[in-house]
């Protein structure tokens, strides 16, 4: 009874959006990247990268939301690093989203170093300046439900989205119709790198600092949430809210129960095993962009 | 065969100019880094025997994700499949008490087929749902670290730790007593894998048809190669070599198995692969260069934060994939 009581809490509820955003975050800008073409393995490294910049700059400055800035625009760095590799000089996706990854690994850790002179963490950093800490005040928070609800729209909606589709399925097809490739994919990746960049700084702000590896798989989660969704941008943050609430249940699990009921680890399993599930078949079918990960011209 | 040695002897030179910006950064001389890079790994025998050791995994895991690459598949799980290997080698050779000449290969033995057991499945949902082969392995690595911490707290670690119990210590391979370092028997098991590899894939009809599934699938189907059949067993072998990374950390070297040991080899036996360009041989000479970078760090964290060899490897990765897709479009050319 008293689990069901903190299930139905608003505590709870809270916990799940707490969890949720980061993923909604990376795997909305990671669907409609890979609507248009490009895999988006590299949502880990951007939101580490992410994470980073935003520590760094909101221990600079003081402000939370400078930091917040910095999120972003570190995000659209490592964006602007893969787009080089892989839309202009055509490397491979998958290889390059891996060489990403772990430069942003090795990358912010050395540059800890360089900075505050040990490579484990930043120092502590200061959080939004109103609503005393909580979710609802988060503006990344709102920031998330206005990207969702744009990307979405923008991708199913509108003549950009139609063309970013065509991109993803057919980019000769769509190239013969005037479409530009290459102008649309920097749009999508950059578009991509932002949204997990502001997911990096929400993770970095939410524990008041950047730790070393901090980002700790939820790249990978995104770009789990992005096949569960069928790469449909809404869809994607749905599984992302199913990610966040199994995760937030492990948690309640845990401290009501001390675990018992299922064991920690094996719930953690379940966005994974869901995922190959969906890809396999056995949950709808989840059909990939027809030309993803194949580079233009 | 030239055209392979300006795209490494490239990709090792913007991974070093990249680096070099970085040291500067730090207010370091890159030349002092690298030359200690170089002068305290291959320099001193104790370093040669680190460097070794360090790369004996690299040989397995790049050999591993050499094989499926060779296939048309791409393996990135050679970090799951190396977890469960090893948990599965430290597991068995701590329980089975028996001389050594049965109990080394009983380890390698069940290193090999956990190992294989998680290649296979991702090669098995590639060959008859077409599910695609990276998503699968990504997930699959995580799967098996909550796997291995979930039988770790129902009893496969020794109780409040975070390892398994130790190994029978006629297990144990023994050290090649290089000055203190940690180099062991086991790379010379490593050897004989890349070799192995060498000569399935050169010489025999069942490598040859991997191959030739890697190079053209529907061609390959028409000339009677199963390709499903193919795409399973190249993934199963591919796992089975990663699952015998612990025949080095495990019976080589800590002679028990540790929550996170060998975590990062799995990706870097990707670079190892591209750098050796897919040949087993290659693969032994690429393991060798990440291996001294891996020993590396630790050789230069006197002088600058050892990261910095993280940043050098993540860059030759880039640079190789950068260069080997500009190699791809001369060939194009040239043929146009």
């Amino acid at each position: 009874m008293e689990i069901l009581a903190s299930l139905l809490s608003f505590a709870f509820f809270a916990q799940v959006v707490r969890i949720t955003v980061p993923y909604a975050l990376a795997a909305t800008g990671g669907a409609v990247c890979e609507r248009s073409g490009v895999i988006n393995i590299a949502l880990e490294g951007k939101l580490l990268f992410g994470a980073f910049a935003a520590a760094v700059i909101a221990h600079a400055t003081g402000s939370a939301t400078a930091g917040m800035i910095a999120g972003v625009a570190g995000g659209m760095v490592v964006a602007a690093i893969y787009g080089l590799a892989v839309i202009v000089w055509r490397a491979d996706q998958i290889v390059a989203g891996v060489a990403i990854n772990l430069l942003a690994l090795g990358l912010t850790r050395y540059l800890l170093a360089v900075l505050y002179g040990q490579s484990a963490n930043s120092p502590r950093i200061p959080g939004f300046a109103f609503g005393g800490g909580t979710v609802w005040a988060n503006p990344i928070l709102w920031l998330t439900v206005v990207a969702v609800i744009a990307v979405t729209v923008t991708v199913g909606r509108t003549r950009f989205g139609l063309r970013l589709r065509a991109v993803g399925e057919s980019p000769e097809a769509a190239a013969t119709l005037g479409v530009r490739v290459a102008a649309t994919r920097w749009a999508t990746v950059t578009l991509a790198g932002a949204l997990a960049g502001l997911g990096g700084a929400y993770l970095a702000i939410d524990i008041r600092g950047f730790v070393a590896g901090m980002s700790g798989g939820r790249g990978y989660i995104a770009l789990a949430a992005v096949i569960m969704g069928k790469w449909r941008p809404a869809w994607a943050a749905c599984a992302c809210v199913v990610f966040g609430t199994a995760e937030a249940l492990q948690i309640v699990l845990q401290a009501e129960l001390g675990g018992e009921l299922i064991p920690r680890e094996l719930l953690q399993t379940l966005p994974y095993i869901l995922t190959m599930l969906a890809l396999a078949g056995f949950i709808g079918r989840s059909r990939p962009p027809k030309s993803l990960g194949k580079p233009y011209p | 065969m030239r055209r392979e040695a300006t795209l490494i002897a490239t990709a090792l030179l913007v991974a070093m100019a990249a680096g070099s910006i970085l040291i500067l950064i730090y207010g370091q001389s890159p030349a002092r880094v690298y030359v200690a890079l170089f002068s305290r790994t291959w320099g001193s025998t104790y370093g040669i025997g680190q460097v070794l050791f360090k790369s004996t995994p690299l040989i397995f895991t790049g050999l591993a994700v050499a094989i499926a690459f060779r296939c048309g598949l791409f393996n990135i799980g050679a970090e799951g499949q190396l977890a469960a290997g090893a948990f599965a080698t430290g597991l068995v050779a701590a329980s089975v008490h028996a001389p050594a000449v049965i109990a080394v290969p009983v380890a390698m033995i069940a290193g090999a087929c956990a190992g294989g057991v998680i290649g296979a499945i991702p090669g098995a949902l590639r060959a008859f749902t077409g599910a695609h082969e990276v998503i699968n392995t990504i997930m699959l690595n995580f799967i098996v670290a909550a796997l291995i911490l979930w039988a770790g707290g129902e009893g496969a670690f020794a109780s409040g730790t975070t390892h398994t119990a130790l190994i029978d210590l006629r297990a144990a391979i023994p050290d090649l007593g290089i000055e203190g370092s940690a180099a062991n028997v086991s790379i010379l098991i490593a050897l004989a894998a890349a070799v192995a590899v060498w000569f399935v894939l050169g010489r025999t009809r069942r490598g040859f048809e991997l191959c030739a599934v890697g190079e053209n699938p529907a061609a390959a189907e028409n000339a009677g190669i199963s390709v499903r059949a193919m795409t399973i067993w190249a993934m199963t072998l591919s796992g089975a070599i990663a699952g015998l990374v612990g025949t080095s950390t495990v019976l080589g070297y800590k002679h028990y198995f540790e929550e996170g040991m060998g975590r990062g080899t799995g990706f870097m036996g990707i670079a190892v692969a591209l750098l050796g360009r897919n040949h087993p041989l290659g693969v032994v000479a690429a393991a060798l260069v990440f291996g001294t970078l891996s020993h590396g760090g630790i050789a230069v964290s006197g002088i600058c934060p050892k990261e910095i060899v993280d940043v050098l490897e993540a860059v030759i990765i880039l640079a190789l994939a950068v260069g080997a897709a500009a190699g791809h479009l001369d060939k194009k050319r040239k043929r146009a």
